[in-house]
């Protein structure tokens, strides 16, 4: 079991080292194939160590391999150690899976690009950091891979690094984490000095132990965690660098930045759920930014034209859905819904990536139109990624998954009815963009003519990604639809039960009933606007307060002018009269002095022969003389 | 006070000196030999009559003879001593002066540290010398060998004459072939 | 004959050294200055003479030989390089030959 683990993590990483090597020496073919075998082969290894813990299943609940002793100083003793119980099992086969999918996909759509290798070596390392984040046994080793896919986000982001748009969007996803990654190191810091270790079994347990609940201490670093959090996941008020992330290649916005790197805030809290239940005001905080976030951008979504803007703020939206869960205390329905949104959110951006292909680069969906004749996988998969983001009832995963969030937020003690009713209107706007989507792609009045689907390494991904949209809702159905509990008994040892209010069995129909329509309403007005009459919507939107409504909400509600005004222009007006300071004093000071000595010795490389015998004569003497006199 | 020794030295030291400060070349190559020859009577009277014999012979005789030879292939004749007078401003010894006589001070000091130092003993036979050479440093005879068959091949390949360099006029901006 | 002070040989050594050391540094003829090496040679070759005879060991005499070979094949060598060097420059000035520089 140890050797798979460590498989697990070790694979991907092994791969990066081989393609980032050799460099462009490599290959494509050859890149290709180790760059995916490389994740496949830890997905087989994540399914065997599966197999192998469901039944070996030890006492405490979870296996630990130890590699070395990392840091033993003080009183800080830091394991390099890596950690399976139920919920890192959930996250490494979900992350090594979708992984391996979207890699085979990557093969054939980055085909011809110029950095073939460099883009699968940096694909190996995000998916060996993310792994080596959700495998942590220590904090210390969670901030390291935290940090790694930071570093694997900017530099997928920035692949095409000729262009000046990606190189700054890279640019300002990183300082933005960077930005939450500090107060994550601090959190860790507090704990650390506070508690002593940073095992996270020892650190929940001793929380649990020396600090009490709604204390100033646990608050604080539940807060420092938290805004760690919301800078990986892009919640507010640091979601601003994700819309523009997606000026990387799709695969990388599919991995990255819909189904993987951004949900790891969520695994973050929910690993540490023991901490955050000690700092009630602390998960009421993550609620509500969850809340605010997933309404933020589900309105923001709305006015976007670039497809892939689009989902990135549906992403956004749907990662305030878990958040709002967290912060109810509903830990297990957050990573169910993390698990399901990875399968449909991956597969809508590879489906993205085919329409984006096909039309030749066109991202403006208002330019698109009638591809569902001409593509006609790709628009099932699509329409089968949109229902599960909507969460049409029954045959969609998104159903169970969403359904489950919303009644635990509405049953928690620490959840409530204006929660749950942002959760009901979010449900309400994601209906509608996204079906607002399906219909501006696929309905309508073919403009532009698309060249057609790719081959099998293309479409079996997305085959593979609407199956398991269909079915993955299955693990765990509400009690009055058959109440199937797997997800839930699984995680059970490490999420616990949420805890709720009693509540009658007709209650829960009508939670999802309420729900049901939401979605079904939103359904009904995307179909009346986008195919019915889509000149109902260019009259509504005439309208000129609606027109600045709309801008607003296109240009995600003005955080990225606020941050711009308040915080970018003014640092970098200081750096600019900064400029000239008196500290380039001495190094110019420096440089003057080697320059004059430089010449100065210069004059002693005349060519001159006798000059040199001068030199050799006085040089003897000056010898003797030290012979001499010591 | 070996009155014999001290004229040679005298006579060594001055010819040395007349031979550094001439203008005329051949002058001066000929104040060296006589210098050599002082000094060959200098190693007479320590006592080694072949060594002597042989500086005549080979450093007189032989090197100094390759001297004359260059000085005459060279043909410095008339023009070369003017030019030779005009190198050698007065201005121009003091710094040697200095050079040498700060050498030559530490030396004597070094030497008046240590004195009285002994006296020359009896002569050292030339067979003995002969015998020494040739079966304890008889490596060094086929270093000196070597050293000469290398010279004497360097000599001649630097002799040569090439015709593309006779064509070249004015002021040598090609060594290339040196 | 009358036994010298091996003092004085060493002063008289002393003195042609520095006389020859004098002349490489003082003339720019570069004939004069490989003449006044041979002097400096010389001088070398007269201190091994002198500390053979005063320790009465033949090898004063066969480092003095040694030194003769050396200069030899020095001398031959720096002619022909002088020869040389007149034959493309057309001088014999060193402060001509001064390409080697910053």
């Amino acid at each position: 079991m140890n050797l798979l683990l460590w498989l697990i993590v070790g694979l991907p990483l092994g791969a990066f080292v081989v393609l980032i090597l050799p460099g462009r020496a490599m290959g494509d073919r050859r890149s290709g194939i180790i760059g995916t075998g490389a994740v496949m082969l830890s997905a087989i290894a994540a399914a065997m160590a599966s197999v192998q813990f469901l039944r070996t299943m030890p006492t405490s609940g979870h296996f630990t391999a130890t590699a070395w002793q990392w840091i033993a100083s003080g009183g800080l003793a830091v394991q390099f150690a890596l950690r399976l119980d139920a919920l890192s099992l959930v996250m490494v086969l979900v992350v090594t899976i979708v992984a391996s999918l979207i890699l085979l996909y990557s093969v054939r759509y980055m085909a011809g690009e110029e950095e073939y290798c460099r883009f699968f070596a940096f694909m190996n390392l995000f998916v060996a950091s993310m792994l080596l984040l959700v495998l942590a046994d220590d904090l210390l080793v969670l901030y390291l891979g935290w940090e790694g896919v930071g570093l694997s986000s900017y530099l997928l982001i920035g692949f095409w690094y000729r262009d000046e748009g990606a190189v700054l969007a890279a640019r300002k996803a990183f300082t933005i984490t960077r930005i939450g990654d500090t107060a994550l190191l601090l959190g860790i810091v507090l704990i650390a000095v506070r508690l002593g270790t940073l095992r996270i079994d020892n650190v929940l347990a001793t929380a649990a132990t020396t600090w009490q609940s709604g204390g100033a201490l646990p608050l604080a670093a539940a807060l420092l965690l938290l805004f760690g959090a919301l800078g990986k996941s892009a919640q507010l008020p640091l979601q601003t660098w994700l819309p523009d992330a997606m000026a990387g290649p799709t695969p990388v916005s599919a991995l990255i930045h819909a189904a993987t790197m951004v949900t790891a805030g969520v695994y973050l809290i929910a690993r540490m759920h023991g901490l955050f239940e000690l700092a009630p005001l602390a998960m009421r905080l993550v609620s509500i930014l969850g809340a605010a976030t997933l309404l933020l951008a589900g309105a923001a979504a709305l006015a976007q034209r670039d497809i892939k803007r689009s989902l990135a703020y549906s992403t956004m939206s749907q990662i305030g859905y878990m958040f709002l869960a967290l912060g109810a205390g509903a830990w297990t329905a957050a990573i169910f819904h993390f698990v399901t949104h990875a399968f449909f959110k991956a597969l809508l951006f590879l489906v993205a990536g085919v329409v984006i292909h096909s039309l030749h680069g066109e991202r403006d969906m208002h330019k698109m139109g009638g591809l569902r004749t001409k593509l006609p996988v790709t628009f099932a998969g699509f329409t089968i990624g949109i229902c599960s983001l909507a969460a049409i009832p029954v045959v969609t995963a998104g159903f169970y998954s969403k359904d489950l969030i919303l009644s635990c937020v509405a049953t928690a003690p620490a959840g409530g009815t204006l929660l749950w009713t942002c959760g009901i209107v979010g449900a309400f706007l994601t209906a509608l963009y996204s079906f607002r989507m399906l219909f501006l792609v696929f309905f309508g009045e073919r403009k532009i003519d698309p060249a057609p689907e790719g081959g099998l390494s293309i479409l079996l991904p997305i085959v593979i990604l609407a199956l398991g949209s269909l079915t993955l809702g299955f693990l765990e159905t509400p009690k009055g639809l058959g109440s199937v509990a797997l997800f839930s008994n699984a995680v059970k040892d490490v999420l616990g039960e949420p805890s709720s209010i009693p509540v009658s069995l007709q209650f829960r129909i009508a939670l999802v009933l309420f729900a049901v329509s939401a979605t079904l309403i939103g359904f009904l007005v995307a179909w009346m606007v986008y195919v019915r009459k889509p000149t109902l919507i260019k009259g509504f939107l005439a309208l000129p307060h609606h027109r600045a409504a709309l801008a607003l909400s296109a240009r995600g509600f003005g955080f990225d002018d606020l941050y711009s005004a308040a915080l970018v222009r003014p640092f970098s007006w200081l750096a600019k009269i900064n400029k000239t300071d008196f500290t380039l004093v001495y190094p110019a000071v420096i440089a003057r002095l080697a320059e004059a000595g430089a010449l100065l010795l210069s004059l002693t490389q005349n060519g001159k022969l006798r000059f040199s015998v001068m030199g050799i004569a006085f040089g003897a003497g000056l010898l003797i003389a030290i012979g001499i006199f010591s | 006070m070996n009155v014999l020794f001290l004229l040679a030295a005298g006579a060594a030291v001055v010819s040395s000196l007349a031979a550094i400060t001439r203008s005329n070349v051949l002058h001066a190559i000929l104040y060296l030999i006589v210098s050599f020859a002082s000094i060959a009577v200098i190693f007479y009277l320590l006592g080694a009559p072949f060594i002597a014999a042989l500086e005549i012979i080979t450093y007189a005789g032989a090197i100094m003879v390759l001297f004359l030879f260059a000085v005459m292939l060279l043909n410095l004749g008339g023009s070369a001593i003017d030019q030779e007078r005009q190198w050698q401003p007065l201005a121009a010894w003091i710094g040697p002066a200095i050079a040498g006589l700060l050498i030559l001070g530490e030396l004597l000091y070094i030497l008046m540290r240590h004195w009285p130092v002994g006296k020359s003993g009896t002569i050292v036979p030339s067979v003995e010398v002969g015998r020494t050479l040739f079966l304890r440093y008889f490596i060094g005879v086929e270093l000196a060998a070597m050293l000469l068959l290398a010279a004497l091949l360097g000599a001649g390949r630097l002799g040569r004459r090439d015709r593309t360099l006779a064509v070249k006029q004015g002021g040598g901006h090609d060594a290339d072939s040196l | 004959m009358t036994p010298i002070p091996f003092e004085q040989t060493l002063i008289l050594a002393a003195v042609l050294f520095v006389i020859g050391l004098a002349g490489v540094l003082a003339r720019r003829n570069l004939l004069l200055m490989l003449l006044s090496i041979e002097i400096m040679l010389n001088a070398a070759g007269l201190v091994f003479i002198a500390g053979g005879a005063r320790f009465n060991k033949p090898e004063g005499q066969v480092m003095f030989l040694f030194i003769l070979a050396v200069a030899a094949a020095e001398v031959t060598i720096g002619l022909a390089l002088i020869l040389r060097q007149d034959h493309c420059a057309r001088t014999l000035d060193a402060d001509a030959a001064d390409r080697l520089r910053d």
